[in-house]
């Protein structure tokens, strides 16, 4: 018998502030009346957005696992669910490394009547409880544009994207193979600009650009935006949140959009959830969502540097 | 043509990038959620030796380099090439002075080294982390000074030079630390 390494990853300080943490958040929306719910984690239509993949489990058929719960919460809330949140895992095939695991844990909760404003704001009250006193400073709110423009001197709405690239090129940041306009702000921005975010508070960045807008609607005065925003605290993406696009017909071009994105990055098509479609198509009452990464949450409590440091078995070893 | 996928990449893979061996000495992978991945590596060049940080796409492939780390004997040198030897096969390589040049002041015939070969030939040369040299060359010694910690400067027989304690003597062996060239201690014969 070949004995190897069983034990866990995380030590049980870890283990034990990971069931506090899940203790306080559903303390935090019990006292807010937002209703826990649960859906599949093995769903008949996988995810369309072309960076994100699907793992996927042949039974009767292929089922997908889910890589967020977004489009069943969804189809909750389009049958008059009202308010609902989800602590559950999700699955990302291939996202491996010091803040990622292929599995994690994600926290996503849905407001009526609320749009990505009000949502930030539950946002930072939320982590303030579960960071106590980590948190040193107010959160900051910068507009993307806003925020290209200071620390890169680049305005990411209306510059030529050959501008992107020779700033990518002059940071040595360019890869050998070719990037698209978003694929290089995607590079300036998890690569220069979110690393430099302090680390003693949260930081939104909010008004993201519409070909970025995944499933946000856009913002009504400012078109070329999406009402999309992203939490980050000293480096780490926690969140990610938008006022959601209630527009069936739109959902659909959205969809398309992904597909013909996934071909030009060589990548397989994706059929649309029809059950999200028809839900949509019934009436998805205005409201905002927000899917958050607990083990980095997790992270900040505990101070740690990688994600394997508050899993139990991480991706090696489960 | 072997060939890596950034999902293979961590430390100590090697790989061809513009015609030239690297060794990856730390690889992070870096990818906003909603956003394309990328694997940002350092990298070090294996015939300059220098570091660069170089970005890849996720799910791009690389060249694999044939870089092997192969322990080998020292032989001896014609001036021109160092050769060593393989002790299972026999096989001799001849390293180039460049290949050599962070070994040489420390390279005795007979010695086993760490020889990283490229396509089959020496790209450098690890000497052993202790060697045990010949004092060729010291002032004469102060015996029963082995408390003061003072030291004066000895030549060995590779032409290295090391700062020994005054009680070492022309003619001693002393064992040599490579990675630092300090000296460890004398050698009894």
């Amino acid at each position: 018998m070949k004995l190897i390494d069983w034990r866990p990853a995380a030590d049980n300080e870890a283990i034990r502030a990971r069931a506090r943490m899940l203790r306080d958040i559903r303390a935090f929306f019990d006292a807010r009346e937002v209703l826990e719910v649960e859906t599949p984690l093995l769903a008949s239509f996988g995810v369309s957005d072309p960076h994100i993949g699907n793992l996927v489990v042949q039974g009767d058929g292929p089922r997908y696992l889910q890589t967020s719960p977004e489009y069943a919460m969804k189809r909750l809330l389009a049958a008059d669910s009202g308010d609902i949140y989800q602590v559950t895992r999700a699955f990302r095939p291939a996202e491996s490394g010091r803040l990622h695991n292929p599995e994690f844990t994600i926290l996503e909760w849905y407001r009526l009547a609320m749009d990505h404003q009000a949502l930030m704001l539950e946002v930072d009250e939320l982590l303030s409880q579960l960071l106590e006193g980590r948190l040193k400073q107010q959160a900051t709110r910068l507009g993307y544009q806003e925020v290209f423009m200071e620390r890169l001197g680049l305005d990411p709405l209306n510059c030529e994207t050959q501008a992107l690239e020779e700033k990518a090129r002059a940071l040595s940041l360019m890869p050998e193979s070719a990037l698209d306009r978003d694929g290089l702000l995607d590079l300036l921005m998890s690569m220069v600009i979110v690393p430099a975010l302090p680390g003693d508070r949260l930081t939104f960045i909010q008004d993201w650009p519409a070909t970025q807008a995944a499933l946000a609607r856009r913002l009504p005065d400012q078109p070329g935006c999406a009402a999309r925003f992203e939490v980050y605290c000293g480096g780490l993406e926690l969140a990610n949140g938008f006022w959601e696009l209630s527009d069936a017909e739109e959902q659909a071009l959205r969809f398309e959009s992904d597909n013909r994105r996934r071909q030009s990055l060589g990548l397989p098509e994706v059929p649309a959830d029809a059950y999200l479609l028809s839900a949509i198509h019934s009436g998805l009452p205005d409201c905002a969502g927000v899917a958050m990464g607990l083990d980095r949450v997790l992270m900040l409590i505990l101070d740690r540097s990688s994600i394997r440091d508050v899993l139990c078995f991480p991706w090696d070893r489960s | 043509m072997a060939t890596y996928s950034t999902n293979e990449f961590r430390g100590g893979l090697k790989i061809m990038l513009d015609g030239d061996p690297y060794n990856i000495i730390e690889n992070e992978f870096v990818k906003p959620g909603k956003g394309q991945a990328f694997n940002r590596v350092k990298i070090r060049n294996l015939k300059t030796g220098r570091v660069i940080d170089k970005t890849f796409k996720s799910g791009e492939s690389v060249e694999a380099a044939d870089v092997v780390d192969n322990s080998m004997q020292y032989l001896y040198t014609d001036g021109e090439f160092w050769y060593f030897m393989d002790p299972d096969s026999f096989e001799q390589v001849a390293a180039s002075e460049t290949a050599v040049s962070d070994a040489l002041k420390w390279l005795k015939e007979q010695d086993s080294c760490l020889v990283t070969l490229w396509n089959g030939a020496p790209l450098s040369v690890t000497p052993p982390n202790f060697v045990e040299l010949r004092v060729t060359m010291t002032e004469p010694g102060i015996r029963g000074d082995t408390a003061t910690g003072a030291t004066k400067p000895a030549q060995v027989e590779t032409g290295a030079e090391v700062k020994v304690p005054l009680f070492v003597e022309e003619g001693d062996v002393l064992k040599i630390d490579t990675r630092t060239g300090d000296y460890v201690s004398r050698v009894k014969e």
